[in-house]
């Protein structure tokens, strides 16, 4: 299946994008794409640890199971006001 | 009015926006860009995102606690994104009620909230040429 995964801020200055498609498997949860993520961004390692993840515009658990076309978001401790 | 915007922020607008028939007070907060960080670094401006429709949710869910918790009878809530130079604002939290003290605390309230909440965030642009993405305590 594939999930489409939204970055923001200090996480995509690292990734060097904006957006990434992730392959992953059939019963996979968000926490699988969270690992992901997290793998191919070690130097984040203690701003990933403070994220949240949304699944299709809601906040998320990472126990949550995913489907094909997910759209989920990684989100950074938050800076507004 | 929950907006998040890409333009200036036209706080009379935002303001005069609200309906409230009954009200007898109107406070506004106005969040402007600052010309030093809290470490005293000069500023240039800021950088600011926002995840839209979890941060538009998050004004929204917001803006019926305040009215929930205080009250008033009506709440506008603007954030800017984008680029913003030292003296622009930022945001704008409008509230209507009938009386000033829950106006005065709901708008306190809603900025708390909006800053404790809301998927936005924002980088600071130093004039020594850094830049650092800053998070809310």
């Amino acid at each position: 299946m594939q999930v489409r995964v939204l970055l923001f801020a200090s996480v995509a200055e690292a990734a060097g994008t904006r957006e990434w498609l992730l392959e992953v498997g059939e019963h996979a949860r968000v926490s699988d794409a969270w690992s992901r993520v997290e793998s191919q961004l070690p130097e984040l390692a203690e701003i990933l640890r403070s994220t949240r993840v949304a699944r299709n515009g809601k906040l998320a658990s990472l126990d949550d199971e995913l489907v094909d076309g997910d759209e989920l978001a990684i989100l950074p401790p938050v800076g507004g006001g | 009015m929950f907006a998040i915007v890409s333009e200036a922020i036209n706080v009379r607008a935002v303001a005069a926006a609200l309906e409230a028939k009954s009200a007898g007070g109107i406070v506004t907060f106005v969040g402007i860009v600052r010309g030093h960080a809290d470490d005293g670094r000069a500023v240039l401006g800021l950088r600011y995102e926002a995840f839209e429709p979890l941060a538009l949710a998050e004004f929204e869910a917001i803006g019926r606690e305040a009215r929930d918790e205080y009250g008033v009878l009506a709440i506008a809530i603007v954030h800017r994104i984008g680029s913003l130079c030292v003296g622009e604002v930022a945001v704008a939290v409008a509230v209507a009620a009938e009386h000033r003290g829950a106006a005065f605390d709901a708008c306190e309230y809603a900025i708390d909230e909006l800053k404790r909440r809301a998927q936005i965030w924002k980088k600071e642009l130093y004039a020594d040429g850094d830049a650092q993405w800053k998070r809310n305590e």
